[in-house]
């Protein structure tokens, strides 16, 4: 389909990447798949079987105007409806921290997919802790834009924080990529020095 | 009702084996074509007609002169694009419009009437199958349906699964629901309950079962809007008058709009037809058909797209019901979009000037 195609989303793009490594035809469940840039990318480039979860209705009509198999609903609700393994890869970009229980949706997508791509806000950023630490107020950052009332994140989470939860629920972080200014920065120090994280599981 | 010739009709080439265990000896099918078939034959929609619709779905009605029921959906450039597809819409067996049902006449050339075998919605799509390959059209691109059309999108899908790529299900559900069989029970027990249909032998008489076919309509009419749609656009406005007249005549707006839904219905639809398809929509269980699991209704279904669609005040066929389609979907693993859209104007949302639906149509087709 002729479309013209902006570059992806910083964490959006390493997914891609890494699951075109793994080789073409996989099936890739997108959970808060937004507009379907990732899916676009995943079938144009890589192959993939792509669907896509959507809450926003808006966004799957574009989803679906643009020829991808997104179905309206609610993550925290309709993930259970998948059958055990039905995917390959299960992805979870920026949308963890909206999630009723983070801990099941953990599990839900490790249950769905052979793998899982979790990306979020790392609330343990330096300017975030600076922003609470010094202004007394919930920080608003280029990571965390909205203010505190009408934000969708309802559980902050830090890198760490993730870390363990990640070992509390066994799953394997097979690979995991950290962004400061949407630029891929080394982890050392990512805790405090990452505003964006992205991980890779396993169970 | 004028009985009105049909443009184009399809004798079966073959008796059609029904459900009930019957069997439609020379059936034919009444339908309309649209846009240029391509000479490999893979650019074919199906679109499905709801209830009282029929072939006429972008051109004008022979009966009533309105224009096609769909004629802002279907057309060169519309969300189904005849420039590009070959557009085949046909009347399904049971109703009045050309295609074989209670009028027509039987084996021994008297109309049917109630000796017309009760149909389901598999036997109207046993229909539809025959008239492709009567055409000769092996695998359709896509079939799009809303309402009793979804139904049969859906039982295309299900049951010849090979000969759809596309499946686009518009404000429908896999099963009648208890509510939905009850208002259809009304109006039919206003059709039979009218002098005029005479056990349904009123071909031939002067008497016809106008009123009770009108009552149906009515009733049924009402569970196609909403109520938001209806206070807005009569609330309790007084019909040419200036206050209440103490009478049974139609004093309120909504009374008149709705009296004129079912006299102007009876002009252009068969009373026994309306029994027949209404049956039909009520022994519509897909999941029953395949062993109490709708999930296995579309185990077979995997190379197709599906395309699922409500509106959100739709309580005939609520989003709910098509949720449940999109879970069997993905029982399955497979490919379904499902999308419900906002609309003020309850079931018949499917019908009136959508934006978004355009998109949706023409994006999942094209897509």
């Amino acid at each position: 389909m002729a479309e013209s195609r902006t570059p992806l989303r910083f964490d959006l793009a390493v997914i891609a990447d890494a699951i075109a490594g793994y080789g073409p035809g996989r099936m890739v469940l997108d959970i808060g798949c937004g507009d379907g840039a990732l899916m676009a990318a995943l079938q144009g480039d890589s192959g993939c079987d792509a669907r896509g979860i959507e809450i926003d209705a808006a966004l799957v009509e574009r989803c679906v105007a643009r020829g991808l198999s997104v179905v309206q609903g609610d993550a925290n609700i309709d993930l259970a409806e998948y059958p055990d393994k039905a995917f390959d890869f299960a992805v979870l970009s920026q949308t963890l921290q909206t999630a009723t229980r983070p801990d099941l949706m953990l599990d839900e997508l490790l249950r769905v997919g052979e793998r899982a791509f979790v990306s979020f806000p790392n609330f343990a950023h330096w300017r975030t802790r600076a922003a609470l630490m010094f202004g007394g107020r919930m920080p608003v950052t280029s990571a965390l834009p909205v203010s505190w009332y009408e934000t969708q994140n309802i559980h902050h989470v830090t890198i760490d924080d993730f870390r363990d939860l990640a070992r509390e629920k066994r799953a394997v972080i097979e690979r995991s990529w950290f962004f400061a200014r949407e630029r891929a920065i080394s982890p050392v120090g990512a805790n405090w020095r990452a505003e964006f994280a992205v991980f890779q599981l396993s169970r | 009702m004028n009985v009105t010739p049909p443009t184009r009709s399809h004798a079966l080439a073959e008796d059609l084996p029904l459900d009930s265990g019957q069997t439609l000896v020379g059936a034919r099918i009444a339908y309309e074509t649209y846009g240029e078939l391509a000479e490999d034959r893979s650019n074919a929609v199906l679109i499905c007609h709801a209830l009282t619709g029929d072939q006429y779905v972008a051109s004008t009605h022979p009966a009533t002169g309105k224009p096609g029921w769909w004629e802002r959906m279907v057309g060169p450039g519309k969300p189904i694009d005849t420039d590009r597809f070959h557009v085949i819409c046909a009347n399904v067996i049971g109703s009045c419009m050309g295609s074989t049902g209670p009028a027509s006449d039987g084996p021994d050339g008297k109309p049917y009437g109630m000796r017309f075998p009760v149909i389901t919605i598999r036997d109207m799509v046993r229909g539809l199958v025959a008239l492709l390959d009567g055409l000769g059209i092996e695998r359709l691109h896509g079939v799009v349906g809303g309402s009793m059309g979804g139904m049969q999108a859906l039982s295309l899908a299900a049951n010849w699964p090979e000969r759809a790529g596309r499946v686009l299900v518009i404000a429908s559900t896999a099963r009648h629901s208890a509510q939905n069989i009850a208002f259809h029970e009304v109006g039919r027990q206003a059709i039979m309950a009218d002098p005029g249909w005479a056990a349904g032998d009123y071909y031939s008489s002067d008497a016809r079962p106008d009123n009770g076919l009108a009552v149906a309509r009515m009733a049924a009419h009402i569970t196609y809007l909403s109520e938001e749609g209806l206070t807005r656009k009569f609330g309790r406005r007084l019909q040419d008058r200036e206050a209440t007249s103490f009478s049974f005549d139609a004093d309120f707006q909504v009374e008149s709009y709705l009296r004129y839904q079912g006299s102007g219905f009876t002009q252009r639809f068969d009373a026994n037809s309306y029994l027949y398809i209404t049956r039909a929509m009520d022994y519509f269980d897909l999941a029953e058909e395949h062993g109490g699991k709708l999930a296995n209704a579309f185990a077979r279904s995997r190379h197709a797209r599906f395309c699922i669609v409500s509106f959100d005040t739709d309580w005939l066929y609520p989003t709910t019901e098509s949720r449940h389609i999109v879970h069997a979907l993905n029982a399955t693993g497979n490919r379904v979009s499902f999308v419900e859209l906002s609309a003020p104007n309850g079931h018949d949302s499917f019908l009136l000037p959508h934006e978004q639906l355009d998109r949706v149509v023409h994006g999942f087709l094209n897509g």
